[in-house]
């Protein structure tokens, strides 16, 4: 007799977002992205619908990412000075369909950029590209509630996805998003209580549950990787049981945290028995990031080309396509 | 949990009224108001002076169904109300209730299974109620039994240990606690289990306390279900509270907001 497997039988689905409006819905996005709607764990097609692929979203800065490691640094050269062409080439040629747009400029301990100079450099990149956004704070919290609703007005309309909001601090920039139209990011540190908990405090000012994504803080392999994935594991079982207020796709910063490990960083003459720079730090953003899809993770941001290429690789093969 | 709201009951002064007058606003606000307070179900009995319960019933399934789509419990110890109840019903439907008595068994199972309804099965016969755990567990194995030879499957079978008054039967609750859990290894799948919770303080002057606090060590024995009064607020919080203790959501600082919110 053929061995029949187990499957579950889940009660609830995730919400599903969309980042992006066309001139059609009041935007000006060329396309947009949904993201979420599974019916069950990362990639068990038997057992329940799995209706969009996760999408990887390329970082791009307002200003020069000066401490970007040399493997990381050499792929983009110059442009990494140049911010509308960096988008451009993250568009053109690495065919990015969603970019997420970090202000790290208005920072006050960086250049302490001003909310008009950033709502300026937003409004050109709305216009010099057509994908749908991702727009970052500058992790300033003061600096972030005057700067992103102003971010947020300008972008009205684009169904953005705008973030990041804390339990501490979420009112301000909630109201704007609300407003506008945009979607959230929730942060919660690593923390499934807290994840749920702000959910509840952002539904409870009016957010639609559909317009809120989870960034649960990860970290990169060998650094806390296991921690976050195990959160986001929980949250996942809690939502697909029917918890509401934990079904939201996850966005994970894979980048930011790999390109941070010593093993992503460290030159060769240090450490000759680890093999070449260039690749250690590609090897390490790609292996995080598909460590995460199995958690998972509907939208992961990352920085070097080659690891995306990897990564969707991968998730062509995982949905099967 | 899966809550059965039990306000719309004959037995009641203010619904008792509103069945015998025809007051549809009544019942209409007593059905919106416990779906409100977190009910998955409403209990509908006529109570004990209804002159025609055929008709009292009808009247209660259509005056709810005006206003919410939601589980109906026909609550009647008369066959016939029930089927002609089960008729009217659009949601799903559970019969409430049968006993282990072979004379009500066949009635009631063909016709949860013709209308794809749950059933709840109370451990008494005509004997009345067991004094003892084994007695019930006996009773509720033969509702089992019974139910699989007729087809109907078990996980849609809800077992009643019957609760009896803590001022006068002060040693069963005990022993309806401990047989909740052997319930669910009379067959696989497990039968779910269910109570109907305000007997318990019956005649007490502590009422409510006593509800919740046997409330919450019933679902430390695995309760599935119960028949409660979902208006009473922090009857509703123990219930939230317990779950939340036995992992069955997930903590956050408002958790009672968010099991209101589901």
């Amino acid at each position: 007799m053929a061995m029949e497997l187990v499957k579950e039988k889940w009660l609830n689905a995730i919400n599903k977002v969309t980042i992006g409006s066309t001139a059609e819905e009041g935007g000006s996005r060329t396309k947009v992205v949904t993201l979420g709607g599974e019916e069950t764990l990362p990639f068990l097609h038997a057992e329940g619908a799995l209706p969009y692929k996760p999408v990887i979203a390329y970082e791009v800065w307002d200003t020069p990412a000066r401490d970007w490691p040399e493997g990381l640094s050499s792929v983009y050269g110059k442009v990494l000075n140049e911010p509308f062409a960096w988008a451009k080439i993250c568009v053109e040629e690495y065919k990015a369909e969603l970019l997420c747009v970090r202000l790290v400029g208005a920072h006050p301990d960086v250049e302490n950029r001003s909310v008009e100079e950033e709502a300026d450099f937003i409004e050109k990149i709305r216009k010099s590209c057509g994908v749908p956004l991702i727009v970052v704070g500058c992790g300033d919290t003061t600096k972030d509630n005057a700067l992103l609703p102003v971010c947020s007005q300008v972008l009205k309309g684009e169904h953005c996805l705008i973030g990041s909001v804390t339990q501490d601090n979420y009112k301000t920039i909630t109201a704007s998003c609300l407003a506008d139209g945009h979607n959230i990011i929730a942060e919660s540190p690593i923390d499934v209580n807290i994840a749920k908990q702000l959910n509840i405090l952002i539904s409870d000012m009016g957010m639609p549950l559909e317009r809120i994504v989870i960034d649960p803080t990860v970290g990169a392999l060998g650094y806390g990787f296991e921690y976050a994935y195990s959160i986001m594991e929980r949250s996942r079982l809690a939502a697909l049981a029917g918890d509401k207020m934990l079904a939201m796709p996850f966005i994970c910063f894979v980048g930011q945290e790999s390109w941070r490990a010593k093993e992503a960083r460290t030159a060769e003459d240090q450490h000759p028995e680890w093999g070449a720079v260039l690749e250690r730090g590609i090897i390490w953003e790609a292996v995080t990031a598909a460590g995460f899809l199995q958690a998972g993770a509907d939208i992961l941001v990352m920085r070097h080309p080659k690891a995306v290429e990897i990564v969707q690789k991968n998730i062509e093969e995982l949905m099967g396509k | 949990m899966f809550i059965i709201g039990e306000l719309i009951n004959g037995m009641y002064k203010e619904a008792g009224r509103a069945i015998r007058e025809k007051d549809k606003s009544v019942i209409q606000r007593l059905a919106k108001r416990q779906k409100e307070a977190g009910a998955d179900a409403l209990d509908l009995n006529c109570g004990p002076v209804s002159k025609d319960p055929v008709l009292d019933m009808r009247w209660l399934i259509e005056t709810v169904q005006e206003v919410v789509d939601m589980p109906l419990s026909l609550d009647s110890t008369k066959a016939n109300v029930i089927e002609e109840g089960l008729k009217l019903v659009k949601n799903k439907a559970i019969i409430n209730s049968t006993s282990a008595d072979s004379e009500k068994l066949e009635i009631l199972v063909p016709l949860a299974i013709k209308y794809n309804a749950s059933l709840i099965g109370l451990t008494l016969d005509k004997n009345g109620v067991p004094q003892d755990k084994d007695r019930r567990l006996e009773l509720a194995a033969r509702i089992v039994a019974d139910c699989q030879e007729k087809g109907f499957p078990v996980e849609n079978l809800y077992i009643d240990p019957v609760v009896l008054p803590v001022n006068v039967a002060q040693n069963q609750a005990g022993l309806v606690l401990e047989v909740l859990k052997e319930f669910k290894i009379i067959s696989t799948p497990a039968p779910k289990t269910i109570v109907g919770l305000s007997n318990i303080s019956q005649g007490t002057t502590k009422r409510r306390l006593i509800n919740r606090t046997f409330l919450s060590m019933a679902i430390a024995a695995d309760l599935d279900a119960a028949i409660l009064d979902p208006l009473d607020e922090e009857l509703m919080n123990t219930l939230i509270t317990s779950e939340l203790i036995l992992n069955k959501q997930i903590y956050c600082d408002s958790y009672l907001d968010a099991y209101r919110k589901r």
